[in-house]
């Protein structure tokens, strides 16, 4: 059953201290930065967050990190030229990182999403990334087992739901989206714009709302080039 | 003889020797300009990680959109025939063989084809892999370009690594300033030379290579 949200504080009032959170986004695309805005006015702690990069700038899961109330990320690039709060964290041994390859991170996602209990991947096989972790021979080539990232919320940012939560994404912020609905026990959604139920070409629809919990309708800021149009 | 290549010979060699018609994949940084040196008739379609196949030249002015990046995180633009899709899907390309080629910076490359890109080992560095270990496993053919040797001279092309792998005999041909190395099942055969001869080349990697295949591929 969804439920609509008027505002972003009260779509994550559910999320507890010691939640595994699942962030959406590829740096700043995608990133639901209200939501995580939202959530670090709750003031839940002790989060476990998995999302692909460990914030930019000062803004969205940056704050948060920032704010001290993430215990541990998971994540394949927390580096990056504006990742300065994760890397004070990191650097004060502050927060736990488990570094995974970005493929690596997608599929455990995914197949937390779709009911599968592990999986052999070549990726990583024979890098420090694999170190204990059970390996396999097939077909003459190596392969290492991964386990799924199951979750107890997502976050993620779409274009458009409609009133059942079905889902289109817009351009590469779709990313994380669509696999991250599918892997938490509870997906919280910001859109740009929510319309009627069956305004949504069904051949179209990215992510059905069955994964899809909670929408709630946050503006898309006008772009720097004036323009707020978005097509589909 | 022919002089080192400069970064932008370099690329526009690689470019060049990427089949028409193929699916590609160029990593962060200096392998970002080859798709400067690719033509329209290659007919070559860009793929980037972050879910987009049919990867257009960098945005500038309205173009700019923040919804639309490449893997560097920079602005892009998108050509008639590209399509989006989530991560999983993204990265079941590389893993799943259907990527024809993408192009990685090195760190070092061993002479088994060994790849080191990701992370110095240096416990001050914070490490991030970001794709580049599914690439490296999942790409038809990785080429890498790089450097033939380091700033202080010593060569990047080694027996083993010494850094942390990114994958294991992965690499496949081997593009660097000084010449072009394939890796092969009997060893590093070279393919051509530039402002070296084959003997000083072996010197300077202190290593057992194969020489190019025809004299006449020298100093190609």
């Amino acid at each position: 059953m969804l439920t609509i949200h008027d505002d972003v504080d009260e779509a994550v009032s559910e999320i507890t201290d010691g939640a595994i959170v699942l962030i959406g986004g590829f740096g700043k695309a995608g990133q639901p930065i209200e939501l995580i805005e939202a959530l670090l006015r709750r003031g839940s702690r002790n989060l476990t967050v998995v999302s692909n990069n460990a914030g930019n700038g000062t803004v969205g899961l940056a704050a948060l990190i920032g704010a001290g109330r993430v215990a541990k990320i998971i994540c394949s690039f927390p580096r990056q030229s504006d990742s300065e709060l994760f890397d004070a964290k990191f650097r004060a041994a502050e927060i736990e990182l488990e570094l995974v390859p970005q493929g690596n991170l997608a599929e455990r996602i995914r197949a937390a999403g779709s009911g599968i209990g592990g999986f052999f991947t070549p990726t990583g096989y024979g890098t420090m990334l694999a170190a204990g972790k059970e390996t396999r021979m097939i077909d003459g080539r190596g392969f290492v087992l991964e386990s799924p990232i199951r979750a107890d919320f997502a976050l993620i940012k779409a274009l458009k739901a409609d009133g059942v939560g079905n889902l289109v994404y817009r351009k590469t912020a779709r990313n994380f989206g669509p696999i991250m609905a599918s892997a938490a026990a509870h997906t919280i959604v910001q859109v740009s714009e929510l319309v009627e139920t069956g305004d949504l070409d069904p051949e179209n629809v990215v992510t059905p709302g069955i994964f899809v919990n909670s929408v709630v309708v946050v503006p898309a800021q006008v772009a720097s080039n004036g323009s707020t149009e978005v097509a589909l | 003889m022919t002089e080192r290549l400069t970064r932008n010979q370099l690329a526009r060699l690689v470019a060049q020797d990427i089949p028409s018609g193929a699916y590609v994949n160029l990593g962060i940084g200096q392998p970002t300009l080859v798709s400067d040196y690719l033509t329209p008739s290659q007919n070559v379609t860009l793929h980037t990680e972050n879910g987009m196949l049919g990867m257009g030249p960098a945005a500038e002015g309205d173009e700019l959109d923040e919804d639309l990046i490449n893997a560097g995180k920079i602005p892009v633009t998108e050509l008639p025939g590209a399509s989006y899709f989530h991560h999983a899907d993204s990265f079941g390309m590389m893993r799943g063989g259907h990527l024809d080629v993408c192009v990685l910076g090195a760190f070092q490359v061993s002479v088994a084809g060994d790849l080191a890109n990701w992370h110095t080992g240096d416990p001050n560095d914070i490490p991030a892999v970001g794709g580049a270990m599914d690439l490296a496993i999942g790409a038809k053919d990785v080429f890498v370009m790089m450097n033939l040797l380091t700033r202080d001279g010593r060569s990047k092309l080694v027996e083993a690594c010494t850094y942390p792998l990114t994958g294991v005999g992965c690499v496949t041909r081997i593009y660097t300033d000084m010449a072009v190395l394939l890796v092969t099942p009997d060893g590093i055969r070279v393919r051509d030379t530039h402002g070296c001869t084959f003997e000083e080349l072996l010197r300077l990697v202190d290593l057992p290579l194969l020489a190019p295949e025809r004299e006449s591929m020298l100093n190609a």
